[in-house]
């Protein structure tokens, strides 16, 4: 990539060369290459079945390639590389919200002064502070996701994971946690890699948004998106650049939702 | 009366209603044992029934009384009580952790289901010949027994516990780098906690059955032995004690289950 020439440019923190995943006979993904820069909200299009999840999935180490590599340049010595936020109901309902978040960490073995100040600041950050001992069942979904987002960031992974996150939540949560989840990620702008199938919530999110074809999956087109941060949900969306920028998308995504279709 | 007032009208009776019936249901639950008792009495006294066989409640509850006061009773009742512990502890523990294992990972599955599938339709009352021929007449063998009878359900129910935990818990504890005893303690264990709280109440009726045919044979000392010895002697009375007293522990393990059930699955919208 040539922003990586430029001084003062960003380095590369996710390289992805040459990625192919068999199922079988099924080619889920299909020779993927890809640099994301550190600090990147890179965001991952594409029609239903185009195998971004798959690909999260490997980057989380929960898949195995086919062929291929995934590097991720200069992990910091006892940082976990990667933390994923899953879709749907990923919390643990026979943990409290605190043991939730905590789980990351302890995993780990975190000293105990450390997991107290992450989880501390990250529920606060989240909102959960109130909700610290309750468990998952009295919460409502969008605040279990919150727990997860938390979950996540309390890690402190070198990179996050985000597949579709929101995705089984009502369109009011949704705008809210997408709020949320950018106000959180201003304060130290971790790479985030973050799986959708909304383009709104690409564009709203994303400073570069890839768009994969169906089955196989393939890059189709990296777009940049150029809107300035901090970025406001709402008013973005009245804004006349968005609307090109999520026009520009459909039109690549078009024809692949139309094949994925007639597939 | 507005249409609010009579809204409310109803309801009031709809309730009130409900609530009688509810004091009904539970007035005849007691009068039904009751009532037995009393016909019972009424006929052993009138000569009705064969009083060598159906001694009169009274005198049954005179027996418990006495039995209770000399300390027999006291003293067999905890040695079941105490063989039935450390039954639990020895077969339930191996049971979880085997249970779980094989929950967690297919090769433990493809070892030891086999075995558990070949051996859990032998009725283990059939197998206390061997149990006596192997661990003696001492208190070995009875905590075998329960040992045994706990084992098959607790182990059973484990495996199908962590079966039906939600492939994305897994996910997560290998996305978050669990160890394997990480997601053995953090989630199989806890994920699997209903299913292990059903066999655990499955083991406990298994017990008290085991238990009772254990200490008849090979015992002399426990409510079994009591059971049998009063049969021996023609205690008649005393047999009914035994039985009366075998019950109520039934019933108050199965209280004391429930409540631990409740505090263990507490985090169930549900419990």
């Amino acid at each position: 990539m040539p922003a990586t020439e430029r001084a003062g440019a960003r380095h590369v923190k996710i390289r992805i060369e040459n990625l192919t995943k068999r199922f079988r006979a099924l080619t889920a993904i299909d020779d993927v290459s890809l640099d994301i820069e550190e600090g990147t909200f890179f965001a991952i299009v594409g029609p239903s079945g185009c195998g971004k999840t798959t690909l999260l999935r490997i980057l989380g180490g929960l898949d195995a390639v086919t062929s291929g590599a995934i590097e991720i340049t200069d992990p910091a010595p006892g940082r976990p590389k990667y933390s994923m936020v899953f879709q749907g109901d990923s919390i643990f309902p026979w943990m409290t919200v605190w043991d939730n978040a905590a789980y990351g960490l302890r995993m780990r073995k975190a000293p105990q002064d450390k997991i107290n100040e992450a989880v501390t600041r990250y529920l606060e950050r989240t909102g959960l502070t109130r909700f610290a001992h309750h468990y998952p069942h009295q919460l409502s979904g969008g605040m279990r996701q919150r727990v997860s987002i938390a979950r996540a960031f309390a890690n402190d992974p070198e990179v996050l994971l985000m597949d579709e996150p929101f995705s089984a939540l009502d369109e009011q949560n949704r705008t809210i946690l997408q709020q949320e989840l950018l106000r959180i990620w201003e304060v130290d702008k971790k790479t985030v890699v973050f799986i959708t199938h909304s383009v709104d919530e690409a564009v709203t999110l994303a400073d570069k948004i890839m768009v994969m074809t169906a089955c196989p999956g393939r890059a189709k087109t990296v777009i940049d998106v150029s809107l300035e941060r901090p970025r406001n949900v709402l008013e973005l969306r009245n804004d006349p650049r968005y609307g090109h920028i999520v026009y520009t998308i459909w039109g690549h995504l078009k024809d692949e939702v139309e094949r994925a279709r007639s597939v | 009366m507005s249409t609010t007032d009579l809204a409310e009208a109803g309801k009031d009776i709809g309730e009130e209603a409900r609530l009688a019936a509810r004091r009904r249901d539970r007035i005849l639950s007691i009068a039904s044992p009751l009532g037995l008792l009393l016909a019972w009495e009424f006929a052993a006294r009138a000569g009705l029934i064969d009083v060598r066989f159906f001694p009169a409640p009274s005198a049954i509850i005179l027996k418990l009384i006495e039995m209770g006061q000399s300390g027999e009773l006291t003293d067999n009742v905890l040695i079941s009580l105490e063989r039935i512990a450390l039954g639990f502890l020895l077969g339930g523990v191996p049971a979880i952790l085997i249970g779980i294992a094989m929950g967690l990972w297919r090769p433990v599955r493809a070892i030891v289901d086999p075995l558990i599938v070949a051996t859990y339709p032998i009725p283990k009352s059939s197998l206390l010949p061997l149990i006596l021929l192997i661990f003696g007449l001492g208190e070995m063998s009875k905590i075998m027994m329960v040992a045994i009878g706990v084992f098959y359900p607790m182990a059973i129910n484990a495996t199908a516990g962590v079966l039906q935990i939600n492939q994305i818990y897994l996910d997560v504890g290998k996305s978050f780098k669990a160890s394997p005893w990480d997601m053995f303690r953090t989630i199989a264990l806890p994920g699997a906690l209903p299913f292990i709280m059903t066999g655990v109440k499955l083991g406990a009726g298994l017990a008290l059955i085991l238990i009772a045919i254990a200490e008849m044979v090979g015992a002399k000392s426990g409510i079994g032995y009591m059971i049998w010895s009063a049969w021996e002697t023609f205690a008649v009375a005393k047999m009914y004690v035994g039985l009366f007293v075998i019950a109520l522990i039934g019933f108050a393990i199965s209280l004391l289950l429930n409540e631990v059930e409740r505090w263990v699955i507490r985090w169930k919208a549900d419990a």
